[in-house]
C-alpha cells in the first residue's frame, strides 16, 4: 500500500489556507452548508425516513379476527417476522447467493472494460466516446424488453440452445430459460454497467506513470496490476459492486421473467406476491424490512472491511 | 376552451367546488401525505376493520359533467387501428352525448387491487367509474362495500344478460355489477409437436411434454382445472381437503421440472417461441393467437370440465358519474353493441341476441363455439365457488408458495 502515496501533493495542503480564514467565514460558511442541504433533507424525511416508520408500521399489525381481505389493525405483532423468516429464508439466502454471484460475474467482465476503456485507450477520445456510448446502450430500452429479448435468444428453438446442444455443451435435452444460469446471467447482464462506470470513472484518474514505476522496478504485468491498479482503483469496485449487489438482491424481475417456480425465486418476488396476490401487508412489509436490514449490515460489514477514505 | 382539471380526482372534486387556491394547495398537501401513508402503510384500511363500516356512495354529478371514465383490460374493446380510436365508443358518445375516456388500465386483479384499495376503503374517488374485474375480484369488492349498487331503471338492457349469469352468488339479482365478457380456462397445445392432441388434463403431465408445459398464476383456473380433474365439484360445497389434494399434483409436477412455468398472460410468447407446447390458458386468447400467428395451436376444454370466469363492470364508490356509467353498461347491452364488442374480442358475449345480431357483422364468428358456445359446452364449464375471505388467505397465501413465490 505504500504506493498509494507517491502522487506528492503540496506540503499543507488545502486546510492550511481554511485556517487562515476569520471564524466569521467559518460559522457562514457552516449555515450555507445547512440550508444547502435543507431540500436533500425534507425530500429524504418525506420520502425515506416516513415511510420506512409506515413500513415499520405496517410490518407490526395483526388480522383481527373475522377481518375481511386487506384490512388489519395496527397491534406490535413481532410474530410476522418470526412467521416470514421460518417460510422464506431460503429465498433470501438465495437471493444473496444470486446478487454475490452476479457481482463477482460483473465484476470479472466490467473491470477489463473500463481498464480497456480508460487506460488502454487513453487518448483516443472518440473511440473512449463510442466505447462508453456502447456501454450505456442498453440503458435506451426499458428493463423488461431487454430480459424479455434474451428470453427469446435463450428459447429452447432460438439460435443458442440447439447449437449448445449440437456441441455437446448441453445434454440433448437441457435448457437455458426457466433455470438458475439464466437467472444470474441476467442479473449480471442488467447490472453490468452499473459495475462498469464507477471502475471507469475511477481508472480514468489513473496516473499511468506509476505503472511504467511498477515495470522499472521489475515487477511482472500480474504485480503490478495487483499492488498498484487494484488498490487504487478499489474505491471505484467498491462503488460498483454496492451498485450492483444491492439492486440485483432485491431484483425480481429477472427471476420472474429467466426463472422457474422451482428453485429460482428472490425475495423480491416473495414481497410482490405476500403484497398483491395474498394480500398480507404485515407479512410483505417484514419481508422488506427483514431484506433492507440484511442488505445494510452486509455492505456496513464489506464497506469495512475492504472500504477506503476515499469513498466515504 | 375551458380550463383543463388535473388529472387527480380528488384534486378535481376541490377544484370543481370553487375553493380558494391557498385551501386548495392546503388540502392536497394533506392528501399527498395521507395517500402516501396510505400507499406504503394500511392506516385507513386498519379502522374498517374495526367499525365494520363502509363509505357512503359519492353524490352523482352526471347530469353536470357529461363523462365517464372506464377501465378495462388490454385488447377488450373493438378498436381501429387507422384511426386509433374505438368505434363503439364514439358511437356511444354520438347516441348520449356522454364522453367516454377509455383506459387499459388493469393488467391484473390483484395488482389493480393493491392500487386502489386504499383509496377505495376511504371512500375516496379514483378517478374511473366503472372499473372491469374478474368474478372472484368483483365479489371482495362487492362485499367489502367498494361498490356503488345499480340503478336497474336505467339500465333496461340488462335484461338481455344471459339467464345463467342473471344470479350469480356473489351478487344476488345483479345489484352491484352487470358482466363484461366471459371466457373457459382449458387446455391447448400445439398441434405440429403433439399431433395426437391432449383431452384430459393429466395429458399435460405425459413424459415427452416434461419441462415444456405452463399452467396459469390464477388460482382459480389452475387450481379449478385440477380440481375437475380430481372429480371436483368445483361449483358445489369442496373444502381445504380437496385444494390440498389437487395442489399436491401441482407442487409435484412443478418439482419434477414437468411444469416448466407458472404464467399470467405471458405464456402466449413461450407458445410463439415454442418452449412452452402444452398449457393451461384462456380460451379467446388462443383464438387470437392462432388468428395472429398462423393457426398452429388447439383449444380444449378437458374431459373433465373447464371452468369458467367473467369479467364484470362495476361503479366504484367514490364516482361521481354513476348515472354515466349506467348508461354506458346500458349500450353495450344492446344486442347489435355486444356483437359488435364479441366480433373484434373473442370472448363469450353475456349479451341475448347477440348471436343473432353478429349474423350481420361477421356471419363467419356465429358458429365460433368460443364467442358462442353450444349448450352442452355449457353444460361442460364450472364456476369456481366463491371463497370466504379467510378461505381465500388460506389458499392463495398456499398456491403462492406452491408456484415458488
Amino acid at each position: 500500500m505504500n504506493v498509494l502515496a507517491a502522487p506528492a501533493k503540496p506540503a499543507g495542503g488545502p486546510g492550511a489556507a481554511e485556517k487562515a480564514g476569520g471564524k466569521t467565514l467559518q460559522r457562514r460558511r457552516g449555515r450555507t452548508g445547512y440550508l444547502l442541504i435543507l431540500p436533500g433533507f425534507i425530500f429524504m424525511l418525506l420520502f425515506f425516513v416516513l415511510p420506512v416508520f409506515s413500513l415499520l408500521a405496517t410490518s407490526l399489525y395483526t388480522k383481527p379476527p373475522g377481518a375481511d381481505i386487506g384490512q388489519f389493525a395496527p397491534a406490535l405483532e413481532f410474530g410476522n417476522y418470526a412467521v416470514v423468516l421460518g417460510s422464506y429464508w431460503p429465498e433470501l439466502l438465495r437471493s444473496f447467493a444470486f446478487a454475490l454471484v452476479a457481482t463477482a460475474a460483473a465484476l470479472l467482465i466490467g473491470y477489463p472494460m473500463a481498464y480497456l476503456v480508460a487506460v488502454r485507450l487513453r487518448g483516443r477520445k472518440l473511440l473512449q466516446g463510442i466505447l462508453l456510448v456502447l456501454i450505456i446502450a442498453p440503458f435506451f430500452t426499458s428493463f423488461i424488453l431487454r430480459t424479455q429479448a434474451w428470453k427469446q435468444i435463450l428459447a429452447d428453438e432460438g439460435p443458442v440452445v440447439p447449437v449448445l446442444r449440437a456441441l455437446s455443451l448441453l445434454p440433448a435435452d437441457g435448457r437455458l430459460t426457466a433455470t438458475a444460469f439464466a437467472v444470474v446471467c441476467g442479473l449480471t447482464y442488467n447490472f453490468l454497467p452499473f459495475m462498469t462506470l464507477p471502475i471507469y470513472a475511477n481508472l480514468e484518474r489513473l496516473d499511468t506513470r506509476l505503472i511504467e514505476a511498477g515495470s522499472d522496478l521489475y515487477a511482472s504485468g500480474f504485480t503490478t496490476f495487483r499492488t498498484v491498479t487494484l488498490p487504487l482503483s478499489m474505491p471505484g469496485v467498491i462503488a460498483g459492486t454496492l451498485l450492483t449487489f444491492i439492486p440485483a438482491s432485491g431484483d425480481y424481475v429477472n427471476a420472474a421473467l429467466l426463472g422457474n417456480n422451482r428453485d429460482t425465486t428472490m425475495i423480491g418476488q416473495v414481497i410482490d406476491s405476500r403484497f398483491f396476490r395474498v394480500v398480507d401487508y404485515p407479512g410483505a412489509a417484514a419481508l422488506s424490512f427483514i431484506l433492507m436490514l440484511a442488505i445494510l449490515v452486509l455492505v456496513t460489514a464489506y464497506v469495512r472491511r475492504f472500504g477506503t477514505k476515499e469513498l466515504i | 376552451m375551458p380550463k383543463r382539471l388535473p388529472d387527480d380526482p380528488l384534486l378535481r372534486r376541490l377544484v370543481a367546488a370553487q375553493l380558494s387556491r391557498r385551501k386548495v394547495l392546503l388540502g392536497a398537501g394533506g392528501l399527498t401525505l395521507a395517500s402516501m401513508l396510505a400507499a406504503c402503510g394500511t392506516s385507513g384500511t386498519g379502522k374498517a376493520a374495526q367499525d365494520g363500516a363502509t363509505a357512503a356512495a359519492a353524490e352523482d354529478l352526471s347530469a353536470q359533467e357529461k363523462e365517464v371514465n372506464w377501465a378495462n383490460w388490454t385488447l377488450y374493446l373493438d378498436y381501429d387501428e387507422k384511426t386509433g380510436s374505438y368505434p363503439s365508443l364514439e358511437a356511444f358518445t354520438k347516441a348520449t352525448g356522454i364522453t367516454a375516456n377509455y383506459s387499459e388500465d388493469i393488467d391484473g386483479n390483484d395488482t389493480y387491487f393493491g392500487k386502489v384499495q386504499a383509496q377505495l376503503a376511504a371512500g375516496q374517488d379514483i378517478g374511473q367509474d366503472i372499473i372491469t374485474l374478474t368474478d372472484w375480484m368483483a365479489a371482495r369488492l362487492i362485499r367489502l362495500g367498494y361498490t356503488q349498487e345499480l340503478d336497474h331503471a336505467n339500465i333496461p338492457n340488462a335484461a338481455n344478460l344471459l339467464q345463467n349469469l342473471q344470479d350469480v352468488d356473489f351478487d344476488p339479482g345483479r345489484a352491484h355489477s352487470l358482466t363484461w365478457q366471459s371466457g373457459f380456462a382449458g387446455i391447448a397445445w400445439n398441434k405440429e409437436a403433439v399431433p395426437g392432441g391432449l383431452r384430459r388434463v393429466s395429458d399435460l403431465w405425459k413424459p415427452e411434454l416434461k419441462g415444456r408445459v405452463e399452467v396459469l398464476d390464477e388460482m382459480r383456473d389452475t387450481m379449478g382445472l385440477l380440481m375437475l380433474e380430481d372429480g371436483v365439484d368445483i361449483a358445489g360445497s369442496w373444502g381445504a381437503a380437496e385444494f390440498d389434494k389437487s395442489l399436491e399434483v401441482l407442487t409435484r409436477q412443478i418439482a419434477d421440472g414437468q411444469i416448466r412455468q407458472v404464467k399470467g398472460n405471458s405464456y402466449k410468447e413461450d407458445l410463439i417461441s415454442g418452449d412452452a407446447l402444452a398449457v393451461i390458458c384462456w380460451s379467446g386468447d388462443i383464438t387470437q393467437l392462432n388468428f395472429e400467428e398462423g393457426g398452429k395451436w388447439e383449444f380444449a376444454i378437458p374431459e373433465s370440465g373447464c371452468t369458467l370466469w367473467s369479467d364484470n363492470l362495476m361503479v366504484p364508490v367514490g364516482s361521481p358519474h354513476k348515472a354515466n356509467a349506467e348508461a354506458l353498461m346500458n349500450y353495450y347491452y344492446d344486442p347489435v353493441n355486444a356483437a359488435t364488442v364479441a366480433a373484434y374480442v373473442n370472448y363469450i358475449s353475456p349479451v341475448q341476441g347477440a348471436r343473432e345480431a353478429m349474423e350481420k357483422i361477421d356471419p363467419s364468428l356465429v358458429d365460433n363455439p368460443l364467442i358462442f358456445p353450444s349448450d352442452e359446452d355449457l353444460q361442460r364449464a364450472h364456476v369456481f365457488r366463491t371463497l370466504s375471505a379467510d378461505e381465500e388467505t388460506d389458499f392463495s397465501g398456499r398456491f403462492q408458495q406452491a408456484i415458488g413465490n
